[in-house]
């Protein structure tokens, strides 16, 4: 595909063969490291961005499929009200350990605030299985998303 | 990085501008070899420059375990500096400056691993650098002001002067700090005045974690240098028979296709061309001997070998004559190959150009990675220049250095700077695996107190692995870790080492090591003669712990917390484990409940831990947290098997990682002490499996004695063999 793509709010010309997935664009042609990979399998989250406020696993996004939609990383989720507070937890509550799984957390954690912005354990689970953290950071994830929620101190 | 520091006078160290002005300053070590019987060698660094910007240049690598945060809390308390004011450096590799303090010059290792952050020396000799520098900024201000340094204090980068009101800080007094001789024994602080040690400190790496600008390994260039996607023999001592790269060569970016005697790699202008690349190519392997080798042969390997006594490794009383009399009971617990599965994949750097190369990697052991650049390029050390990243996880993968040799070898073949990288698969199947282990027990109660105990335990050696060579008097200390330092006291014991190497599966070290193995059969076989004497698994623990104070004081502590003789409902049960390993007592309560279907859920994790001196309380509780997640991901479902030579396992859909809904609710309670440091990246794994297994046995009858667990046997579906 030859076109543009939205990140960030900002457009950029892209040049890449049609199947190429969205994280390697990202990362590869706009040198846009943040967000990550891990199994290019649609397995650990590690790649996740949101498509038009959706978040989406980049590693199995074909980037002609994603047109004119939108697309936010870890780069640019700060500019988010829910992304910023995700953020402002996961420092306080000093989440990440090797952190290599935290963009794809937060981005995962973001979406499920802006959409949920009380989320039960029910939806903190729904929301973040698909994404693994090989340090076992858990427990500090659902308490930061729920601090960002503003449901836990 | 230049250095300049007069090691000529012993017990002194001298302080010299730094370029751009700054204040450079080494502090202290161990003798650096019979010349320098008269010298002292500097270890790591602190520099300030003149605009009071302190940097800290650490000496171990940060994978997420907080050893840099711990690390700058050590400097900055005696420097008197605050958190907020330091900025952090890699060192680079050198492992007469940066290796463990503790270790004689010649078997000094910069490497991080087996929690030895603060356990090497460092807990001291880092307070010691900056204990020194902050004596010589004061005695610059002395001199500047005329006035005795003793009329003067510190805090937070500033010297003070009380008496006249004046202050200077740091930065202003860098470049008058450059002539001063000092002693390198400046008092340290008493621990009732440190602000930063042992107290709760935000993890200094952490927020760049959190908005994607955090460089690894993974993201050196990306963009702007080619990519070699790698494909090494699937089975140990294959090569490559031969190539069909038509397909590949066909798809637009694939710009080369590197063909050596073990691996292939496609090197495109990304990572997703370089990977499709790869798919493309027809490589057909010679698999050689190893081929047909599998799981089965292994395990029976070392079934048989461990039918017959091993080496001796401890020997205390009279085990043959004790086992004489008494209530006998006769097990064998068994541990399944695990691989690392470190997030971030393996991947490294690398521009060759001529006899020289630049790495850029992240790795475990900066000089041990530069070593090996340096033997495929058959040169000096010193022509190999290395610089290391954040660890997308480490778990002791990031100790070995294949992934840098094989990236140099392929280097070697392309013009220019290349990323060597390994996909989620090629990472798994080719992983420097934990060994598989056999432990075969033996054990007698008289008068409900243990009197014979007898430990036989095998499993690949890592040392033997590395170095090609046999153990030392044929035992390998690894392996029997922890076995041989067990606090219970029993009046005749034995442990023994029984060497099997696993052929063509290379094994690694893995974060717990030997311990993880050992440790989960003695708190096994501890919790079985419990049960047998007809005791309170605690209460028998502690009436064989009456002279150790700490590995009780863990147990009461994390049994007291998890309510360890309240009622449960529904068909559950506690298990208790204690480790002692790593310098550190680790107890666990594991509340668990298991259904028909014989599926597990873990209800709660409790854990007691004393690791003597604490740096970073929060620091401790997340990597017990983590430790905990860690090692039940490996007891539910952590297995690889080899067929036909091959590692079966590839990604995250066969080797399964515990997931958020799936991680129990885990409390970590330190206890207060004032002993040495004591790891604490691995007593969380290690105790937790023990744990677990005992509260399945708890709440089932039902003891398992093969990890992973096996729901098959606790649905009642097949026999616990
Ligand atoms: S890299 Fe996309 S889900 Fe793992
Ligand atoms: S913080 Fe290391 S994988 Fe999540």
């Amino acid at each position: 595909m030859k076109g543009t793509l939205q990140v960030n709010g900002v457009a950029h010309d892209v040049e890449a063969p049609d199947d190429m997935p969205l994280l390697w664009v990202l990362r590869d042609m706009l040198g846009m490291t943040g967000t990550k990979y891990g199994c290019g399998i649609a397995q650990c989250g590690a790649c996740t961005v949101h498509l038009d406020g959706k978040p989406v696993r980049s590693c199995l996004l074909p980037v002609s499929a994603v047109g004119d939609k939108p697309v936010v990383t870890i780069e640019g989720v700060g500019t988010t009200p829910a992304g910023a507070k995700a953020q402002k937890a996961w420092i306080e509550l000093d989440v990440p350990q090797c952190g290599y799984c935290q963009s794809g957390q937060i981005m995962s954690a973001s979406a499920l605030l802006a959409n949920t912005p009380a989320p039960t354990d029910a939806d903190i689970d729904a929301a973040m299985a698909g994404n693994i953290c090989r340090c076992g950071t858990y427990l500090r994830i659902r308490a930061a998303i729920k601090r960002a929620a503003g449901t836990q101190a | 990085m230049a250095t300049s520091i007069d090691t000529s006078r012993r017990g002194f160290l001298k302080v010299s501008a730094a370029a751009g002005g700054g204040l450079l300053l080494g502090f202290e070590l161990l003798q650096d070899g019979a010349e320098a019987a008269s010298a002292f060698a500097p270890n790591a660094f602190i520099r300030i420059d003149p605009k009071g910007i302190v940097t800290l240049i650490m000496p171990q690598q940060e994978m997420g375990q907080g050893t840099h945060t711990g690390h700058s809390q050590l400097l900055a308390e005696e420097l008197d500096v605050a958190m907020s004011q330091v900025v952090l450096e890699q060192a680079p590799p050198n492992d007469m400056l940066y290796g463990g303090p503790k270790a004689p010059p010649e078997r000094r290792r910069q490497s991080t691993g087996g929690s030895s952050s603060f356990r090497n020396g460092f807990y001291i000799s880092l307070r010691q650098a900056g204990a020194n520098a902050r004596a010589i900024l004061v005695t610059a201000a002395a001199r500047l002001w005329k006035v005795d340094p003793a009329t003067l204090r510190t805090s937070d980068g500033v010297v003070y002067h009380d008496p006249s009101g004046r202050q200077i800080g740091y930065g202003e007094l860098s470049p008058r700090a450059g002539a001063i001789t000092l002693p390198t024994d400046a008092p340290l602080k008493a621990d009732k005045d440190f602000k930063l040690i042992g107290k709760p400190v935000h993890r200094l790496d952490v927020p760049a974690k959190t908005n994607g600008s955090v460089t690894y390994g993974i993201d050196v260039m990306a963009g702007k240098v080619p990519v070699a996607a790698v494909l090494q023999a699937p089975v140990v001592g294959g090569k490559v028979a031969a190539v069909d790269d038509a397909a590949a060569r066909a798809i637009p970016g694939v710009k080369q296709i590197v063909v050596l005697d073990d691996l292939v790699a496609v090197v495109a202008d990304n990572t997703w061309l370089a990977f499709k690349g790869l798919k493309a190519l027809g490589v057909t392997w010679n698999d050689g001997p190893n081929g047909r080798l599998g799981q089965a042969d292994i395990v029976r390997d070392l079934r048989e070998k461990t039918s017959k006594p091993g080496v001796s490794a401890k020997n205390e009383g009279d085990i043959d004559k004790a086992f004489g009399s008494g209530d006998r009971i006769d097990v064998a617990y068994e541990m399944p190959f695990l691989a690392h599965s470190p997030m971030e994949p393996l991947n490294c750097t690398v521009h060759v150009q001529g006899k020289t190369a630049e790495i850029w990697v992240g790795t475990q052991v900066q000089t041990g990675a530069q070593k090996a650049a340096a033997k495929v390029l058959d040169v000096d050390p010193k022509a190999v220049t290395l610089t290391n990243f954040m660890l997308g996880g480490g778990f002791g993968r990031r100790l070995d250095t294949d992934m840098v040799t094989n990236a140099v070898r392929v280097a070697q073949q392309v013009s220019g700077p290349v990323k060597v990288m390994w996909s989620r698969e090629e990472d798994t199947r080719h992983d420097t695996v934990r060994p598989y282990y056999r432990n075969v027990m033996a054990a007698t109660l008289k008068d409900g107190r243990i009197d014979a105990w007898l430990h036989r335990i095998s499993g690949g050696s890592v040392p033997v692995r590395m170095s090609g060579k046999p153990p030392k008097d044929g035992l390998d200390g690894s392996t029997i870790d922890g076995a041989d330092e067990i606090p219970y006291e029993i009046p005749n014991l034995r442990v023994e080492y029984v060497q099997c190497e696993p052929g063509a599966v290379n094994v690694g070290w893995w974060r717990g090591v030997g311990p993880n193995n050992s440790l989960f059969a003695v708190e096994s076989l501890i919790d079985e003669l419990a049960r047998k004497a007809g005791k309170d698994p605690l209460e028998f623990r502690l009436a064989h712990l009456q002279k150790s104070p700490r590995a009780a004081g863990v147990l009461r502590l994390a049994a007291d917390k998890a309510g360890w003789s309240g009622p449960l409902e529904g068909k559950a049960g506690r298990g208790i484990a204690m480790i002692n390993a790593f310098g550190s007592f680790c107890a666990a309560v594991c509340e668990a409940e298991v259904n028909a279907d014989g599926d597990v859920r873990v209800r709660r994790m409790v854990v007691a831990v004393d690791a003597g001196k604490v740096v970073n309380p929060d620091g401790i509780t997340s990597q017990v947290e983590g430790g905990v997640v860690f090692a039940l991901t490996s007891a539910f479902w952590g297995n690889i098997t080899v067929a036909n030579g091959r590692i079966q396992q590839s990604n995250f859909h066969d080797y399964r990682m515990m997931r958020i809904h799936e991680a129990p609710p885990v409390e970590v309670h330190i206890v207060p002490s004032n002993e040495d440091p004591g790891g604490i990246g691995e007593p969380g794994v290690t105790v937790s499996t023990p744990a677990l297994v005992n509260a399945i046995a708890a709440a089932t009858g039902i003891r398992l004695r093969t990890m992973p667990i096996d729901r098959e046997i606790l649905a009642g579906r097949k026999d616990n063999a």
